[in-house]
């Protein structure tokens, strides 16, 4: 069914906290413009912060940056960050549902919740991308992720700002990668056969 | 005979997905409940946990349960209605409703409010709390409803964790509140009870937005994070619904995230505080 030109993959998930802005802001910048995928992004903030975060990350991307709205329908080369308080769930029509129950890992939004979802709704075509952070949330997702068929990249904790979260992944199961921020960009754009355009 | 060729496009490819619309449709005709046009994923996550803990290695398994086991229903019932509420959540919301509908309310004789969705009742007395200090609760009659008999139950007891009375305080206070908050409760122990006042012109009743019908003549309806949960198709409906409970000029309150943009009803609302979702239903 998917031929060699095919792209392996049909949508990335990235969970990150503490220090996960700081983290980010290396991450993001490296992907290509043409990335063909849509990326949610699952980071840890306060209820009541604004929308910061999106105008800061979108002005530095080259990918457009967006707060993710209830049922959207997923865009490639769109980056959907969780509005804070709200968990992000990923529809098997490929549409975003947004919840206010209950807290998952003390969190609302939860990266389990989103994992969860995603695996759910793309199966062996998601990649699950933990980052920096103070607690475990995220590795349950990550192991139905893997268990599923997807592909697990983890941050290297040597280099995160706080390893708790990168660790309690690499504890579950063995990632396919464990890397450096920079580099886990680089790959990114390796697997969708984005080579740097002069 | 023609045999028509399904569209593989609009057919799932979860089986688990198969399996919810199935339960959903057992759910319906069995105990009239009707969850067929809720989101999937958050419906899934629910049901995926009642089976971990319930032991069942399938979804149709617990279909089983459901179906000829009524008490086990109800626990899957509770676990399919979402209670995430608090007093004076997002203060800036209420806020909104002091500044901007309180002023076009107090030119009523009467004003009569729908609470659709209305949980634990948390929200309910945040608005009643609002109307007593704007001199308009006397006058005022709040139907506050929700599917789910048990958070009835709670909301018409009104008693809170009095844990949770610092935060209240705080969003009373961002929300333009004029009073002390610990002036609306008695603390007993670990519980705050609330001012009987605050109940006498409440009404709590059982109703369920998916299946009954319109409440009528309202001045305001709010129906906040409840939309979130339900398909395009629903949230239609409801937003239908809500339009022909309200009178011309009536007020309808959604939450934060949810929208009316997309839907055909749209034109008969113009937005009072796009922000918070306060929206007005033209003359």
């Amino acid at each position: 069914m998917q031929s060699a030109n095919t792209v392996p993959y049909d949508a990335i998930v990235i969970g990150a906290s503490a220090g996960g802005l700081d983290a980010l802001g290396i991450f993001l910048p490296i992907l290509d413009v043409r990335l063909p995928v849509p990326i949610l992004i699952v980071q840890h903030i306060s209820a009541t912060s604004d929308s910061f975060i999106i105008t800061y990350f979108d002005r530095l991307c080259k990918l457009k940056v967006k707060e993710a709205e209830e049922k959207e329908i997923l865009k490639p080369g769109h980056v959907y960050f969780a509005p804070p308080d709200y968990h992000l769930l990923v529809e098997s029509d490929k549409s975003i549902s947004l919840s206010n129950e209950e807290k998952v890992n003390y969190s609302r939004p939860s990266i389990d919740v989103l994992f969860e979802t995603a695996s759910w709704a793309f199966g062996n075509r998601l990649i699950g991308i933990i980052l920096t952070g103070a607690n475990w949330d995220g590795a349950a997702g990550c192991e139905l992720i893997r268990k599923s068929g997807g592909m697990v990249i983890v941050q290297d904790p040597k280099t995160a700002s706080i390893a708790r979260m990168p660790e309690s992944v690499i504890e579950r199961l063995n990632p396919d990668y464990v890397l450096p921020l920079k580099e886990i960009g680089h790959l990114i754009n390796k697997i969708f056969f984005l080579t740097p355009t002069r | 005979m023609v045999i028509q060729e399904l569209n593989s496009e609009i057919l799932p490819n979860d089986p688990q997905i198969i399996e919810i619309n199935l339960l959903f449709e057992g759910i319906f005709q069995r105990y009239g409940y009707d969850f067929r046009d809720y989101g999937k994923a958050h419906a899934k996550r629910r049901i995926m946990h009642r089976m971990a803990i319930s032991g069942f290695s399938s979804i149709s398994e617990l279909q089983h349960m459901v179906l000829y086991d009524e008490s086990f229903f109800h626990l899957l019932l509770q676990d399919l209605s979402i209670n995430t509420t608090e007093m004076f959540r997002d203060p800036e919301f209420f806020l909104s409703i002091r500044e901007q509908v309180i002023p076009v309310l107090k030119t009523y004789p009467f004003i009569k409010i729908w609470h659709a969705g209305c949980s634990t009742g948390e929200e309910v007395y945040s608005m009643a709390i609002l109307l007593q200090e704007e001199g308009l609760l006397n006058r005022t009659q709040i139907y506050a409803t929700d599917f789910n008999p048990n958070v009835l139950q709670k909301a018409k007891e009104a008693i809170y964790p009095v844990s949770q009375m610092k935060d209240y305080t705080r969003n009373y206070l961002k929300s333009g509140g004029k009073s002390s908050f610990s002036e609306y409760y008695n603390a007993r122990y670990d519980s705050a009870i609330l001012k009987k006042i605050l109940k006498e012109n409440i009404v709590f009743a059982d109703h369920n937005l998916v299946t009954d019908s319109v409440f009528g003549e309202m001045n305001l309806v709010m129906c906040r994070n409840t939309l979130i949960y339900f398909n395009k198709q629903l949230q239609d409906k409801v937003v239908g619904l809500f339009r022909d409970s309200l009178v011309s000029g009536g007020f309808l309150c959604l939450g934060s995230k949810e929208s009316i943009s997309f839907s055909p009803h749209n034109i008969y609302f113009e937005p009072i505080v796009a922000k918070h979702k306060i929206f007005r239903m033209k003359y």
